[in-house]
């Protein structure tokens, strides 16, 4: 028996990916990383900032993402994500410009702590990244 | 009647003005493929957004608790209107089809003695309501620079509405726009996205429970902001396109009436022309008979 399922990655504007061949997908959730094989149980959750990582027959792919949620369902995994980028074609400029966003909003006095673990954890991510 | 030059020059005027409604009408013909192919690809997100709202709320054990955002604030005294217009005008009855549906509304609503609040986006809404109901517009948004609808102006529109729920500002949000049938049929739409009218999503019936991590209501406390913007985004995408279509049918009505005005001017010029010619014979013909 195979050991694949099915992903897909939309985000607001487009269906951003959709692969059949994966054996493993790790998200960033809320509440750590979290890898996801075939017949898991129906799982909800959000995602954190933080690295998606694929891994297919036809090759592993990362994407590093800001935020969404994952629904798990009879073996369809649903990555609903408004901010995606695939690190293949994520590049210095873009990558500094990121950053720079998110360490503004980070010395912004009046965010929230819950904001803040967030923003952090995206400036601790971009900076991890290369 | 008129002189033969003034004909001349109104067949010239009709003649250009149809060139302009013409290429109008290839340009939206062009921006509504496009409009209607962003207005398909997004439709997997708001679906599957929700689907699992849908999924969150019919699990959640403690509705007293739930979030305000699906549950509402209690009340219903204050409700915020959100019409979405376009910023463009000539586009037939597009704008005006979605005030006359915002105004009966309105007028429902204070008739009911509720408070009513009034965002505004796009310019064209935003002049037409000003005169009836100028008080009551607290905010105007316009997207002039973007080119496209795109997530993050809808997000923009989303956070504001969710800040002004959160500062109590309103209880009941309701959001107006053009649904997209087809070129010719756009449909004006009323739609309640605060609180979320849970009963009127399509129910995928699904036997399995699901995990949550972490629990239901923090999901769901994280979910629902997004899914004002998602909604918020979808009726933008259906406006472009409804936007679009619109203008197209109109621009192409347009230039089918400047082609038959041009044929009734071109006859009635060939007519008096050839009243003039045959009057000049008369005059030569009874000149020489008069010798």
């Amino acid at each position: 028996m195979s050991e694949e399922f099915k992903v897909e990655i939309v985000n607001p504007e487009k269906s951003f990916l959709v692969k059949e061949d994966v054996s493993e997908v790790v998200v960033p959730a809320f509440e750590g990383e979290m890898g996801i094989l075939k017949d898991h149980i129906s799982i909800i959750s959000f995602l954190k900032p933080g690295i998606i990582k694929i891994l297919s027959k036809s090759g592993d792919e990362n994407f590093y993402v800001e935020d969404g949620i994952v629904e798990f369902k009879n073996n369809n995994l649903s990555i609903l994500t408004s901010s995606i980028f695939n690190l293949n074609d994520f590049d210095k400029t873009k990558q500094q410009e990121l950053l720079k966003q998110a360490e503004d909003e980070a010395s912004k006095p009046e965010i929230n702590d819950q904001s803040k673990y967030l923003v952090d954890q995206k400036v601790e991510v971009l900076k991890s990244i290369n | 009647m008129a002189s033969l030059d003034d004909l001349k020059k109104r067949i010239a005027s009709v003649k250009s003005t149809q060139k302009i409604t013409k290429a109008m009408k290839m340009v939206a013909a062009a921006k509504l493929r496009r409009a209607q192919e962003s207005a398909e690809k997004g439709r997997p997100y708001s679906e599957k957004m929700n689907n699992i709202i849908l999924n969150l709320s019919s699990g959640i054990s403690d509705k007293e608790n739930s979030p305000k955002l699906l549950s509402g604030s209690g009340n219903d005294k204050v409700h915020l209107c959100v019409v979405m217009t376009s910023d463009r005008g000539l586009c037939g009855g597009f704008n005006s089809n979605i005030i006359k549906k915002a105004k009966s509304y309105f007028t429902k609503l204070t008739e009911s003695g509720k408070d009513l609040k009034i965002i505004t986006v796009g310019s064209k809404g935003n002049d037409q309501l000003k005169r009836a109901f100028g008080d009551k517009i607290i905010a105007n948004i316009s997207f002039k620079e973007s080119k496209h609808a795109n997530y993050f102006d809808a997000e923009k529109v989303g956070k504001m509405v969710i800040e002004k729920f959160g500062a109590e500002e309103f209880d009941v949000c309701t959001i107006f726009y053009n649904q997209f049938k087809n070129v010719i049929t756009q449909i004006p739409q009323a739609q309640q996205i605060i609180p979320l009218n849970v009963e009127n999503l399509e129910e995928d019936k699904s036997e399995d429970s699901y995990e949550f991590e972490p629990d239901e209501d923090e999901i769901l406390s994280n979910l629902l902001p997004k899914n004002i913007s998602t909604q918020i985004f979808k009726a933008m995408l259906e406006n472009s396109a409804s936007e679009q279509g619109s203008r197209m049918s109109a621009m192409d009505n347009a230039t089918r009436n400047a082609g038959e005005m041009v044929d009734k001017l071109t006859i009635e010029y060939n007519r008096s022309r050839q009243a003039a010619i045959t009057k000049e014979l008369i005059e030569i013909i009874s000149g020489a008979e008069s010798l």
